[in-house]
């Protein structure tokens, strides 16, 4: 495993949830990071938010690490949860919120 | 760069002779659209997997000379 992915490893290993964008929660330096952004806010879900456009490195290593071709991406308990549709459509059914409750990640509104 | 629909759908299409295949051009720049995709090989398996499958039949094109494509997937008993 590269450098980057062992790094990527442990970030998604040592986190809950984590929220690999472009730009950070507070400045999202686009519309669909910004998207999951919002809805992660909305929910109250403590996450980690990684800017991938710090190092090209790691902008190409998620995307080889979870062979997904885009960013976001949204990791739960070390697993790849989807990308902006997917956890869109996650979101409107529901099944975001069970899938972090059934992994043991406390919303605050919960 | 850009993609154009016809080639976009042409891909999906080789990948899934089955499906049924809708897109949109969502800002008329080549560079965003949705699709839709019904076939029978998303059967049994997760979003994710469905949409990496739709991904591995752009060859690489997406992410770089696709920018955004919104993807809806499902078999054909889903719907």
């Amino acid at each position: 495993m590269s450098e980057v992915n062992e790094w990527i490893d442990g970030v998604v290993k040592d986190n809950d949830v984590v929220l690999f964008m472009k730009g950070t929660p507070e400045q999202p330096q686009c519309g669909f990071s910004g998207r999951v952004v919002q809805i992660l806010d909305y929910m109250q879900v403590p996450y980690q938010g990684i800017n991938v456009l710090e190092s090209d490195m790691l902008r190409n290593g998620i995307k080889e690490y979870s062979d997904w071709p885009t960013i976001p991406q949204l990791y739960v308990k070390g697993e790849f949860v989807g990308g902006c549709d997917i956890i869109t459509e996650l979101f409107q059914s529901g099944e975001l919120k069970q899938n972090l409750l059934d992994n043991g990640v406390v919303l605050e509104t919960a | 760069m850009a993609m154009d629909a016809h080639t976009l759908e042409e891909m999906i299409r080789d990948a899934f002779p089955d499906a049924v295949v809708e897109i949109r051009d969502l800002a008329g720049d080549g560079d965003h659209y949705a699709a839709s995709v019904v076939s029978a090989q998303f059967t049994g398996k997760s979003r994710v997997q469905q949409h990496q499958m739709v991904y591995k039949a752009l060859k690489g094109k997406m992410g770089g000379e696709l920018h955004a494509l919104a993807l809806q997937t499902s078999a054909p008993e889903d719907q």
